[in-house]
Parts: C-alpha cells; sequence; structure tokens
C-alpha cells in the first residue's frame, strides 16, 4: 500500500519536471509552429552544465540553476539565428530538419568531449521515511522548483509586455507585426526561454538520476507524449501531461521493467495522435 | 512521362563502379564499395518515401533491421536459401511498412516524422527482449553454412554480386516509380496532400505504397550484409547513425531526385572516408553530419541536383 | 437536374457554418454564390468536394447520394473545383501540376493521354507561355489560371470556382470571365463563389444568397437585386444594384 503512495509522490514530483521540459518544447510550438528536435540535446547539454557547475566550480546543482537558465536563454537566441531565422517561413519539414541538424551537432559534439560515460550529481541531500518507504529530499526540492518555474512562466506571459507580445505573435505574427511588436525578437527570446527550460529541467533531472550524453532523447521522447497528451499549445496541458506522465511511469514500473517504458510512451503518442492529434486539451 | 536521360549515364557509372573490384579481384576495394552501394540503395529508398513524397522517416534503418533479422533467422534457423531468404526478408519488412503505415501515414509531416524516431527505438528495444533472435547478444553462424556457396570466400563475393545486383535494380525501380503516374500521385501528395485527394488521388493508398516499397530495398540489402557479416545483433542492426547519414545524404544530393541521392550517398561517403582518417574528426562524425545538413537546409535546401539545375536548366533531364 | 444538397448542417463548436441550406443545381448552368464573408459559402464548397461531411442533410450528383463519399471519388465523379486561396503544386511545372488534375480526374488518363490533354488545356486558360515554369514562380494571376487550368483538366461535369477573380485587376477580370463562358459552353455545369458584384450577375444564371450559414435568397440576378432582404444583408443600394444588372 505505501508502495503506491510513494509511486504516486514521487510521480507527482518528477512529472513536474517533466512538464518543465515539455512546457519549453510547447511555448516554441505555440509561438512559432516549429517543433523543436534539438530539445533533447539541449536538456542532455543542460544536465552537463549542472555536472561540471558541481564538479568544477564547486556550486550546489540548484545554485547553478540560475546561470544554466540564463546560458540556456542566450545559447537558445543564437541557436534561433543559426538554425531557424531564414528558414521560418518554409515548408514544415525544413524547419524539422533544421533542428534535427542542430542537434546532430550539439550531441556530436557533446559526445567528442563528454564521452558516452554515465555521470550523476549527488546532493548529498538524503531522504525522509514515510514508514516503509523513503521520498528523497532532492526530489522534493525538484518539485517545488519546478512548480516555481511553472508559476514564474504563467507570470512572465501574463502580466509582462514582453509576455504579452509572446502571446501575441503565436495567436497572429502579422497582425502582432502591424502592431509594432519586434517579432524577430520575440521570436529568438521564445526559442531562448524554451532551450533555457529544456537545460533546466535537464539539470533538475541531473540531481535525481545519473545520465549520458544521450540521455536527452529519453526525456525529448517524454516531451513529445506530455505536448500530445496535454495539447501542443497548451502550457496547463503541459503541466497536467507531465503528471500524468510520470505518475504513469513511476506506477507502471512497479510491475514492468523499466526498459519498456520508452516503447510504452511511443505506443501511447502514436494512439493519442491517431485519435486525437490536438491533445486532450489543446488547439490546433 | 518526358524522356529523361539519367538513367544513361547513372546505370553504366554504376555498372563500372560495381564491377571493378571484380575484374582487379581487389578485395580492399570491393569492401569499400560494398558500402557505398548500401548507401546508395538506402539513400534511394528513403528518397522514395522522403523526397518524393515528403514524408521525413526518421528511424528508417528500422527496415534495414527487419528484413536482416527475418532473412538471417530463415538461413541460421531453417537453412533456406541466400535468395530465398533475403527477398522473404524484403517482403516481410514491406509488410511491417504497410502496416506500420496505416498507423502513422495518416499523421502530418512533421508528426509522422516524431512517430518514426520512436518506431526504430522501439522495434529496437523489443528486439532486445526477445529470446529466440538472441536479445542483446545476437545471434552467430556456424561457418558450415557458408559450404553451401562454396565456403566463405565464395559466399562474400556472392553477396557483393547480389548487392549489385539490388543496387541496380533499386535505382531503376526508383526512377520508374519517379517518372510513372505513381510517381506523379507521390510528388503531388508531397506539394500539397489536401490539394491532391481533391483532384483525386487517394493519398493514403499512394502513401502506404510508397513507404512499403522504400523498405523493400534496404530490408533486402540487411539480409545480403547480415549473411556476410555471418552474425547480427540489434544495436548493429538498428544503427540510428545510419538513419541519420541516410536523411543528410537524400538532402545533400538534392531530395526528389534519383541521380541526386545516389550522388548525394556517393559524396558523403567520400567525405566521411577522408575525415575518417583525420585524428581529432573522426569521433566527430556526427557533429560533422549534422552541420552539412545545417548548411543544406539553410542555405541549399534542394542539395547538389538542385544547386546544379536552378542555374544550368538543362541539367534537370540527367538529374532526374 | 445535376447537383441537389437538401438541408444541409454543419457546425463547428458552437458555430453553425450552413443551416439548413438546400439548393438544386440544373446541367449546364451557371449557378453563383453570393453573401457576406463567413457565410458559409466556402464551407459549402468544402461539403460538395467532401472534405467536410455534413452533420445533417444529404447531397446528390444525379441520382446519386454523395454525401459520405471520401474526397477522391467525387475527382473521378466528375467534380472538380478552385480553391479561395491557391494551392499550386509549387516545386512541380505548369504541365505537370495540369497532369496531375487530368490523371486523376474523371478518365483517368495515363501519362501520355493526360500530357496531350493538359497541353489543350493549358492552351485554353492562356498558360501556353509558362509551360516548365515551377508553379511557385508564378504571379497571382497566373497562379489563379494554373488553379483553373488543373480544374479543367479533370473533364468535369461540374465546376466549383471560389473567388477565382479575387486579387485580378478589371482587364484579368474580362479575360477569366471570357473564358469561364466558354467553359460553359463546353458544357460544364459551373458553380461560383464570387464578391465581384458585376461579374457574378452578369453571368449567373441563377444566384442564390447565403448570409451567417442560411439560404435567404435565391433567383435570377434580376430578382435577387431587387430582393429586399438581399439589398439589406448585402447589397445595400437598391438603385446601384439595379444598375448594375441593367449592364448585361
Amino acid at each position: 500500500m505505501l508502495v503506491w503512495v510513494n509511486a504516486i509522490i514521487n510521480g507527482v514530483l518528477i512529472g513536474l519536471a517533466y512538464a518543465i521540459a515539455a512546457l519549453g518544447l510547447n511555448l516554441i510550438w505555440g509561438v512559432m509552429k516549429v517543433i523543436n528536435l534539438s530539445h533533447g540535446a539541449f536538456i542532455a547539454l543542460g544536465m552537463f552544465a549542472a555536472y561540471l557547475s558541481v564538479k568544477l566550480l564547486g556550486l550546489s546543482v540548484y545554485t547553478a540553476l540560475v546561470p544554466i537558465f540564463v546560458g540556456g536563454l542566450a545559447v537558445g537566441v543564437v541557436a534561433f539565428f543559426v538554425s531557424l531565422y531564414r528558414v521560418l517561413n518554409e515548408k514544415e519539414l525544413t524547419t524539422l530538419l533544421s533542428t534535427y541538424a542542430l542537434s546532430l551537432i550539439i550531441i556530436g559534439l557533446g559526445t567528442f568531449f563528454f564521452t558516452t560515460n554515465p555521470r550523476a550529481i549527488d546532493t548529498h541531500l538524503g531522504s525522509f521515511t514515510l514508514g516503509y518507504s523513503s521520498i528523497s529530499y532532492a526530489r522534493i526540492i525538484v518539485g517545488l522548483i519546478s512548480l516555481l518555474l511553472a508559476v514564474a512562466l504563467y507570470l512572465f506571459l501574463f502580466k509582462t509586455s514582453l509576455g504579452k507580445a509572446i502571446r501575441a505573435v503565436s495567436q497572429n505574427p502579422t497582425a502582432s507585426k502591424l502592431y509594432g511588436i519586434n517579432t524577430t525578437l520575440v521570436l529568438s527570446i521564445s526559442f531562448g526561454i524554451g532551450v533555457a527550460f529544456a537545460a533546466v529541467s535537464g539539470a533538475l533531472i541531473a540531481s535525481l538520476f545519473p545520465f549520458t550524453i544521450l540521455s536527452g532523447s529519453v526525456y525529448e521522447l517524454k516531451s513529445f507524449v506530455i505536448c500530445v497528451l496535454g495539447g501542443l499549445g497548451s502550457p496547463a496541458g503541459a503541466i497536467l501531461g507531465g503528471l500524468i506522465l510520470g505518475l504513469l511511469e513511476n506506477i507502471l514500473t512497479l510491475k514492468i521493467p523499466v526498459d519498456y517504458m520508452p516503447f510504452i510512451e511511443f505506443t501511447i503518442l502514436v494512439i493519442i495522435l491517431l485519435i486525437k492529434p490536438s491533445g486532450l486539451w489543446g488547439r490546433r | 512521362m518526358q524522356k529523361g536521360y539519367t538513367l544513361y549515364w547513372l546505370l553504366p557509372a554504376l555498372i563500372v563502379l560495381i564491377v571493378y573490384p571484380i575484374l582487379t579481384n581487389n578485395v580492399m576495394l570491393r569492401e569499400t564499395i560494398f558500402l557505398i552501394l548500401l548507401s546508395i540503395t538506402l539513400s534511394i529508398s528513403l528518397n522514395i518515401i522522403m523526397g518524393y513524397t515528403g514524408y521525413v522517416s526518421f528511424g528508417h534503418i528500422v527496415y534495414y533491421g527487419i528484413g536482416a533479422y527475418a532473412s538471417f533467422y530463415l538461413i541460421y534457423a531453417y537453412k533456406l536459401s541466400l535468395i530465398f531468404s533475403i527477398l522473404i526478408g524484403g517482403v516481410f519488412a514491406s509488410l511491417v511498412a504497410f502496416i506500420l503505415g496505416q498507423a502513422v501515414l495518416s499523421l502530418r509531416g512533421a508528426i509522422f516524422a516524431i512517430a518514426t524516431i520512436g518506431i526504430n527505438e522501439a522495434i529496437k528495444s523489443l528486439i532486445n527482449n526477445i529470446p529466440f533472435l538472441g536479445g542483446a547478444m545476437g545471434l552467430y553462424f556456424d561457418f558450415s553454412i557458408y559450404d553451401k556457396y562454396g565456403g566463405a570466400i565464395k559466399a562474400i563475393w556472392l553477396s557483393y554480386y547480389l548487392m549489385g545486383i539490388l543496387t541496380i535494380v533499386c535505382v531503376i525501380s526508383a526512377y520508374y516509380i519517379k517518372k510513372s503516374k505513381f510517381g506523379l500521385g507521390l510528388f503531388s501528395i508531397r506539394e500539397d496532400q489536401d490539394a491532391s485527394s481533391v483532384l483525386g488521388i487517394k493519398t493514403k493508398s499512394y502513401k502506404s505504397m510508397a513507404y512499403a516499397i522504400s523498405a523493400f530495398f534496404p530490408a533486402i540489402a540487411g539480409g545480403i550484409f547480415a549473411f556476410k557479416s555471418g552474425n547480427i545483433e540489434p544495436s548493429g542492426a538498428f544503427n540510428l547513425v545510419k538513419s541519420i547519414e541516410m536523411i543528410v545524404m537524400v538532402m545533400l544530393g538534392g531530395y526528389g531526385s534519383v541521380a541526386g541521392s545516389a550522388l548525394g550517398a556517393l559524396i558523403y561517403e567520400k567525405i566521411k572516408g577522408i575525415l575518417l582518417v583525420l585524428p581529432y574528426i573522426k569521433d566527430l562524425h556526427l557533429a560533422v553530419s549534422g552541420l552539412i545538413l545545417l548548411i543544406i537546409v539553410q542555405f541549399a535546401p534542394g542539395g547538389i541536383v538542385g544547386f546544379l539545375t536552378k542555374y544550368f536548366k538543362n541539367l534537370r533531364k540527367v538529374l532526374e | 437536374m445535376i447537383l441537389k444538397g437538401t438541408n444541409l448542417k454543419l457546425s463547428f463548436g458552437g458555430l453553425v457554418a450552413v443551416n439548413n441550406v438546400s439548393f438544386e443545381i440544373e446541367e449546364k448552368t451557371i449557378f453563383g454564390i453570393i453573401g457576406p464573408n463567413g457565410a458559409g459559402k466556402t464551407t459549402l464548397f468544402n461539403i460538395i468536394s467532401g472534405v467536410y461531411k455534413p452533420q445533417t442533410g444529404t447531397l446528390n450528383f444525379k441520382d446519386k447520394n454523395i454525401t459520405n463519399m471520401p474526397i477522391y471519388k467525387r475527382a473521378r465523379l466528375g467534380i472538380a473545383r478552385t480553391h479561395q486561396i491557391v494551392k499550386p503544386l509549387g516545386e512541380l511545372t505548369v504541365i505537370e501540376n495540369v497532369m496531375v488534375g487530368a490523371c486523376f480526374g474523371k478518365k483517368n488518363y495515363n501519362l501520355k493521354q493526360a500530357q496531350s490533354v493538359a497541353l489543350d488545356v493549358i492552351n485554353f486558360v492562356g498558360l501556353s507561355s509558362k509551360i516548365f515554369t515551377l508553379a511557385n514562380q508564378l504571379n497571382v494571376a497566373f497562379k489563379k489560371r494554373l488553379e483553373l487550368a488543373r480544374a479543367l483538366a479533370n473533364e468535369p461535369e461540374i465546376l466549383l470556382l471560389d473567388e477565382v477573380l479575387a486579387g485580378l485587376n478589371p482587364k484579368e477580370v474580362d479575360n477569366m470571365l471570357e473564358i469561364i463562358l466558354k467553359i460553359k459552353q463546353n458544357g460544364i455545369t459551373i458553380i461560383i463563389i464570387e464578391h465581384l458584384m458585376h461579374a457574378i450577375m452578369k453571368i449567373s444564371d441563377l444566384i442564390m444568397v447565403l448570409d451567417s450559414g442560411e439560404k435567404i435568397a435565391q433567383g435570377t440576378p434580376q430578382e435577387i437585386s431587387n430582393n429586399q432582404k438581399v439589398i439589406e444583408a448585402y447589397l445595400g443600394d437598391p438603385k446601384l444594384a439595379l444598375q448594375l444588372v441593367g449592364e448585361k
């Protein structure tokens, strides 16, 4: 019985971290209708940024989140101009291949510098016990930070003028331009935020589980599943989707070996896409 | 359809390429060309679903793997003949593609691409867990299998001839598909699927057929290579890097063009060959592929053929 | 009767796009559909070409009930259409575009036959100078002609024209109208959506007026321009309307 409670709590906590990753993907899709195939690569970069901050700079992984976010923002803006700026209005597949190429470059370079050896970060925080099961403090912190980030994003999008500009561009780019919004600025910053969220989610996940340079793709798949579950373009949906996936994972792995998870996630993805492509909550 | 002259130079060039190591009995060269022929076949096949129909298949190597496993298993467990086995492998993979296609081809381009990313991983993890296919360790031939073909050396030469024939058949098929009414329908679907339906094209069937055909040749190639190596295991048969390379080759050469895919494969293999001997660069394989793809997509989305035909319109008839 | 719609209804969520619309179109006539923006005209076209299936009501092509017939089969029947926002097959040449129309249309031609049909049609609409041009390199006027050519290559019985005149200058409009009348002479039934009043009044045999998804009037151009409801909803000035019809 307590095993179930454990699974549920862990599911919610990790689900929130997944949601942060998905929010990044979601934002980019919502604003520029681009499916960012370099998402996983940036998650992996975030993981390694966290690792290096801890190992080389001696920072706590949580302090490192701030520079990782800022760094992700900057890198994202650059990535936007390198891979998307020129081809935004081309065929959908062009932007797809462009971001894919970016992911190859990043993972390729990453493999070169970091090799595929697994790394891990130990937060030395321990856990508290609940009867016969224990919940690590690290997971709770991850959950809390994720929640904070989600709220911060909401406040940003709805209470600041830049946030409003972003929402305007995502609804009607042409009209936004006519209203004097600098769409290039908005688009590049949106991409930057999307990448920043990916990187931070990577850092958060790295504080909990071991990882390699190739781990990003696993979480990228999860982000796709979440966005499709919750509906591309719906931030609330991404959070709900994250929670659902986190719960599903933790409950299923009580009975099924964890190796099967990608296969199950993929099946969920395809089923939802076939039945209700706009997701459970989303708008097209 | 209008007369095209592509095969007039492409086929002779390919035949020369294939025959050269045979005539000179040069085993090293044969191995190099073996790989080039594989790349050409993979690239031209992917082009059918990606370049003609507009559906980017990210994990396309999965059909190479399925064909490899099916064919290898038939030889290994039932001692069937090579040609028969690889053909069955090809048909089996096409069937799998057709069935999977029913599920994923109704998805729009970008979403389809994402689904294909998952397919390869899903099937790989599936095979990893199936005992009679050897699991993660794979299967190994008893070398006595090669006796039927006159010994291991003769068997490898046989594989080479078969690969050569496969490549030629693949090129000819891809070309005639492009020039056929079916091909016209595929190109129309690529440009505007909704308009194509309204114009009377049964898009679902066409897409499924294209996808099944694009699985056939890689599957046979998989069977040939598995036979040649004498062993098979999941990470080799379902090598995601090969999938990535296929995409880069198609885009580099020029999507939609048979000559383009062949040229893209050739040039890519050449570049790879050069880079792999440089000390630091060889580990940057993936990054370099990504860079090539990025540059093509940003600056020359039509690839080499697209670039050439834009400035030399007369080349259109020979670079189809 | 070549096409008959009975009590067609289609809503999207809370919005009723087409509300209980019925019509009956005679062979070899030009049937015009007018109405303010958002009246449901293009939605009706989408129902006729099969892109949408109506929630209630039936659609009959001669004696056949085609309400739920798949999109691609309608082309085989001989229903062809142009789109309000043209859909050229961008990276194919003009001749290839038109050949698609011929290959998959009513007669199901092979490539060789399709090529000769396509050349005839291209001549007919005046695109001969652009045969080998890529579709996405044409200007708007030529793209519209291409859209029309492609539909005609189907050798259809019914041709749906959705705002073919939009964006054309007066000379191009007259040109297009001539072509449309010639198409009618060739025995093709034409259903045309237009905002250009003088044009549609000039060529239509019968006009149906839609407003907010409902049919508010049907009649000859003369009758329509005198119809109080139509004038209120759409035309504004009755005197001007009569003037325009008078120009026939």
